[in-house]
């Protein structure tokens, strides 16, 4: 067997340490085992840059820059499946959020990642006046590309369509998703003992 | 100072299965008297329920048989089954046991003749084949059941088929007049080798046991795989009959999972990869895929491991499977998730998938019928770690996959390791007289 003469590239954990230390819920990242079940749980897994496994293990190989300007923590919806299925009980979806905070903080987000600009709109709405002004937020996100693409926005999207008031447009079977309420109000009714 | 002295000699041990016969023996041939109780009709447990055993590949019926010779030529052990532990009192050296003896309806003149279950057409689902069969409701539990006579199940009693098959005993050994029993008996020492049972997959939802037919438990690959379960030994699919071909195996279900069993079962790596050996010698051109967190081949089984990985028949699938879906058109299982090794993502459509379902300590079912004292030390998994009070008050004992998951070879060092303990109490306890 040949032997291997050639020195390993020195393992550095500063990443890590980094993350442990001020990102948000970063201590668990070294709790993870690399199973893959977040990753095979996600609902927009093939759309993203890196999944939550991948992420975990690039901080752990020090990856900070390709970590902190990924756009993969941006694209977490929030949905908190990894989290009930992470057999390590991590908080994948907290962490994720901590480190899109930890890179806004930087200034690494890429440029026009649309939750990044959303996310922003939002904050700065709220701080200045304390509360939510739905109007101009709402506003501001519709012609956030300008004029001309707002109001192309507005009418084919029939969201903000002023003419919806006369009856409004339903989403795609309609009847199905009412099917799914009735449904859900029989499991209901059973449940607290209020069936006819 | 004084020490209470061992009004009893006698050690119990609680459960007949590898590791309580196993602790049993080993007690009585040093001369001591044990009684062996067990709340099934026959005693050989889970161990006699498998095909074969790894990494020699051997059956579990040759050392049950050398053990039950063992045990008929020794009259110092008292083996009583139906029979389970109602509660403990006392201190070492001097505990009080309730027993509760269910009946069999069958004396000691049956011969295991068979003429019974000829008789009967009522039918139960057969426990020994995880229910995958069924069998007559007047039945001998397994092929080397111990001890060798028939069981009348409770439901046919008060009915015309429990008449049937009394009429039919020709040595008159059927009594249907039997009642429950319950009987307190003295001992020293206890030995609690209750056992395991395989996790419920019921709970692992993502992979849709409860779902999917084609979608099974490794125990009961085990008895497909035996040519006296309920396929004859052919490894054939649940929904439709026909033969296994792509045969996906899922390690970790319901193991070292914070939602499930937090603990590493440590057997089920080393069962999966015997059971590729299943799909390979059952001949034609079956796979075998196993997906895994990391492959636990425990001990000195690493050449095991290594000879599966030689195997072509074999593939390895670096992953936990995040969920099961359904071909609807042909019963298939689909797995889908992310291997760990390149990040790519997967929906490998298989024709059967074994979950390695985790060992449970069969304990839980013990402490939630108040059988188990406060002064029984469990772990996080509910696995008996030992006695409260330390050496000096110690007087129970887990030995097996009671007291951690183990093998079967590990649970008889275990079972061997309890019955030495438990010799010492009654020895130690006696001897605190002259103190």
């Amino acid at each position: 067997m040949a032997t291997n003469l050639q020195t390993p590239a020195p393992y550095h954990n500063n990443f890590l340490r980094e993350v442990e230390e001020r990102v948000e819920e970063g201590e668990w990242v070294k709790m993870c085992m690399q199973c893959g079940v977040c990753a095979g749980s996600c609902p927009f897994g093939p759309h993203w840059e890196h999944s939550p496994q991948k992420i975990f293990m690039m901080i752990r190989a020090g990856k900070r820059e390709e970590v902190l300007t990924s756009d993969a923590m941006w694209m977490c919806t929030s949905c908190y499946n990894c989290v009930v299925r992470c057999p390590r009980q991590l908080p994948i979806t907290h962490i994720m959020h901590g480190l899109a905070s930890y890179a806004h903080r930087l200034g690494l987000v890429p440029k026009g990642q649309p939750t990044h600009e959303f996310a922003t709109m939002f904050w700065n709405n709220l701080a200045k006046k304390g509360r939510v002004n739905e109007l101009k937020l709402t506003l501001a996100l519709y012609f956030k590309d300008g004029l001309v693409a707002g109001i192309k926005t507005v009418v084919l999207a029939k969201r903000l369509n002023p003419m919806e008031i006369f009856g409004g447009h339903a989403i795609k079977d309609l009847k199905g998703f009412q099917a799914i309420i009735a449904k859900a109000r029989e499991i209901e009714d059973k449940k607290q003992g209020l069936t006819g | 100072m004084t020490v209470p002295t061992a009004t009893s000699r006698m050690i119990l041990v609680v459960g007949g299965g590898i590791s309580g016969i196993t602790a049993a023996l080993e007690a009585a041939e040093c001369g001591q008297q044990v009684m062996l109780v067990e709340k099934t009709p026959t005693l050989g447990g889970r161990t006699s329920q498998l095909y074969r055993y790894f990494p020699k590949m051997c059956h579990p019926s040759c050392g049950l048989e050398i053990n039950l010779k063992r045990l008929r030529g020794n009259p110092n052990v008292r083996v009583m089954t139906q029979t389970e532990v109602v509660a403990v009192e006392g201190k070492r050296g001097d505990y009080r046991v309730s027993l509760k003896l269910t009946p069999r309806y069958v004396t000691q003149n049956c011969t295991a003749c068979g003429k019974c279950a000829e008789a009967v057409s009522a039918e139960i689902p057969d426990a020994f084949n995880y229910g995958l069969s069924r069998l007559k409701a007047a039945y001998l539990p397994h092929a080397m059941a111990y001890p060798q006579r028939y069981v009348i199940d409770p439901s046919i009693i008060a009915t015309a088929e429990g008449q049937k098959a009394k009429a039919a005993c020709p040595v008159n050994a059927i009594d249907l007049e039997m009642v429950e029993e319950q009987v307190e008996v003295n001992v020293g020492a206890i030995v609690w080798a209750t056992g395991w049972r395989p996790y419920d997959a019921n709970k692992i939802q993502p992979y849709g046991y409860d779902r999917f037919p084609n979608v099974i438990t490794s125990l009961e690959f085990e008895r497909l795989a035996d040519p006296r379960g309920p396929t004859g030994g052919k490894l054939l699919r649940p929904s439709d009959g026909q033969p296994a071909k792509n045969i996906a195996f899922i390690q970790c279900a319901g193991s070292r999972d914070e939602n499930h069993l937090r603990h590493c079962s440590r057997v089920c790596c080393m069962a999966s990869l015997k059971q590729t050996q299943y799909v390979r010698e059952a001949g034609g051109d079956g796979k075998s895929t196993i997906y895994y967190i990391d492959i636990r081949a425990i001990d000195r089984f690493e050449d095991f491991y290594q000879m599966v990985q030689a195997d072509t028949t074999v593939s390895f699938v670096k992953s936990k499977v995040a969920r099961i879906a359904l071909n609807e058109a042909n019963n298939n299982p689909i797995l889908h998730g992310v291997d760990t090794e390149g990040y790519h993502r997967y929906a490998n459509e298989h024709d059967l998938v074994v979950l390695a379902v985790g060992m449970e300590p069969e304990i839980t079912g013990l402490l939630a019928n108040g059988g188990l004292r406060a002064d029984i030390v469990l772990d996080s998994s509910n696995f008996i770690e030992g006695c409260a009070g330390g050496a000096l008050e110690a007087g129970m004992f887990g030995a097996g996959a009671a007291a951690s998951p183990l093998d079967v070879n590990r649970s008889v060092q275990s079972a061997t390791a309890a019955s030495l303990k438990a010799i010492q109490v009654l020895h130690k306890v006696a001897s605190s007289e002259v103190v």
